[in-house]
């Protein structure tokens, strides 16, 4: 596959080590968190933590989509799969994880409510259109990524004229999160857990650019690297993150230039600009209330909005006490240290939502890495 | 969630929509949220969009930057 095998390549993957254990200094750690699920997954999957030096240590940091959302607004979304006259759908992950006193989306569905796995927004659309009858909610999730899709679609369903189509939005910002875990009280007073630098997503940034990032180095004193997310994409990267930290840079630096730009999609950014507005407040698990680090849908478009159209309630939610989920996605902590792990929270079986997606960090150790962590 | 692929724009259709292909598998995307993309084309697929064009020049720079990168090693220290 063009753009993905030269990526791949196990001879260059083990030059790029050779040049890392040469240029890190003995003397010290380089403590990087690679942000992104997405990394994480690849760095399990192709062993790159295996190739690295001993004193650079990777660190799982929150971005998988499915992992961050708090247990009420699963809840949320079951009650509304359990209105008679809705279907609810979603990306395939969310179906699994787990709600409050074990529920989930699809335990709701065996119990005869109407929950729809969807690839695309554009199969939600497709949804309303066959389904004329009923209200189709789609639960909507991600990062910057998946927000230009949903806002497509709410242009796409104004303009069918479709009245039973609604969004229950969920999304959050990659940039606003990063920087709450360098503020977060555990890493500023305790020092529990000193990043040194971070590995930015690629795919983020191919619709926000490299440019939200500037602000964050200038303050922070921290380098970001976009990454790519191939293994030799994130190996380079550390490199490059090494290179800065050894100069004492603190810069933005794009090792994804062949799909991002210092702007970024201007039309994708814009079609979010015109659909969405911060909240001012959104809560993710593990990091609790983050301010402007969500988004909802502008009053200009209420009647796609799921909360506005068909409030629900529901009653406040208690995570799972033994899931240690949110110091995970804070690198506080690492899966293998969930008395769960590997015995009562299986990906067959998930306790906590890090388990479910392949981007969680307890499913990439479960899947790749446990054995060896382990031993 | 389903990770972003580079994949091969085979053939734009009517509504931006387009078929590309990804190791062999055909499936139909939306192209609008990008701008200017013909077919023979590379762009990464998220969720059923296209998020960005793949820059043929830059995607060299960086594999000619992975030789640069690992080539020191010969040298001398
Ligand atoms: S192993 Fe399961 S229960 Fe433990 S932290 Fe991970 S997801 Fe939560």
């Amino acid at each position: 596959m063009k753009h993905v095998d030269e990526y791949r390549d196990g001879e260059t993957a083990q030059k790029l080590a050779a040049t890392i254990a040469r240029e890190v200094k003995p003397e010290r750690d380089y403590r990087l968190m690679e942000f992104c699920g997405g990394h994480t997954h690849a760095i399990f999957r192709y062993g790159v933590q295996d190739l690295l030096p001993e004193n650079i240590k990777m660190i799982h940091g929150p971005g998988c989509p499915v992992c961050v959302l708090p247990i009420a607004r699963i809840d949320q979304a079951i009650a509304y799969a359990k209105l008679d006259d809705v279907i609810l759908c979603s990306y395939g992950d969310m179906l699994r994880v787990p709600g409050s006193k074990f529920t989930s989306l699809m335990k709701a569905k065996a119990e005869g409510a109407d929950v729809r796995m969807v690839y695309s927004t554009l199969d939600a659309l497709d949804l309303a259109k066959n389904n004329p009858d009923k209200k189709i909610v789609f639960f909507a999730i991600g990062f910057e990524t998946t927000t230009p899709p949903t806002a497509l679609a709410i242009k796409q369903a104004q303009t069918m004229g479709l009245t039973n189509f609604f969004i229950l939005s969920n999304h959050v910002l990659t940039p606003s999160a990063i920087q709450n875990i360098l503020e977060s009280p555990d890493v500023r007073d305790l020092g529990a857990v000193p990043l040194d630098g971070f590995l930015g997503p690629a795919h983020v940034s191919a619709v926000i650019g490299s440019q939200p990032y500037d602000y964050f180095v200038e303050e922070f004193q921290r380098p970001v690297v976009i990454s790519g997310f191939e293994p030799l994409d994130v190996m380079q990267s550390i490199l490059m993150l090494v290179r800065q930290l050894n100069e004492g840079r603190a810069e933005v630096e794009n090792q994804y230039r062949r799909a991002v730009t210092h702007a970024g999609n201007a039309k994708a950014k814009k079609l979010v600009a015109d659909i969405f507005e911060l909240r001012r407040v959104f809560e993710w698990r593990g990091l609790g209330e983050v301010p402007y680090s969500g988004l909802r849908i502008k009053e200009e478009y209420a009647a796609f909005d799921a909360e506005v159209q068909i409030p629900v309630h529901v009653a406040p939610a208690r995570e799972n006490k033994a899931c240690e989920c949110p110091a995970i996605l804070r690198g506080m902590k690492k899966p293998t240290d969930c008395k769960l792990f590997g015995t009562h929270c299986t990906p067959e079986n998930p306790m906590g939502s890090c388990m479910v997606s392949a981007e969680g960090a307890c499913a990439a150790y479960y899947s790749y890495g446990r054995f060896r962590e382990t031993a | 969630m389903c990770l972003a692929m580079p994949s091969k724009v085979v053939e734009v259709m009517a509504d931006d929509m387009a078929i590309i292909e990804l190791g062999g598998v055909k499936k139909t995307i939306s192209l609008g949220l990008v701008e200017d993309v013909v077919p023979g084309d590379y762009v990464i697929v998220h969720v059923g969009y296209a998020l960005s064009k793949v820059d043929e020049e830059e995607a060299l720079k960086t594999l000619a930057l992975f030789a640069e990168m690992t080539a020191a090693e010969s040298a001398p220290a």
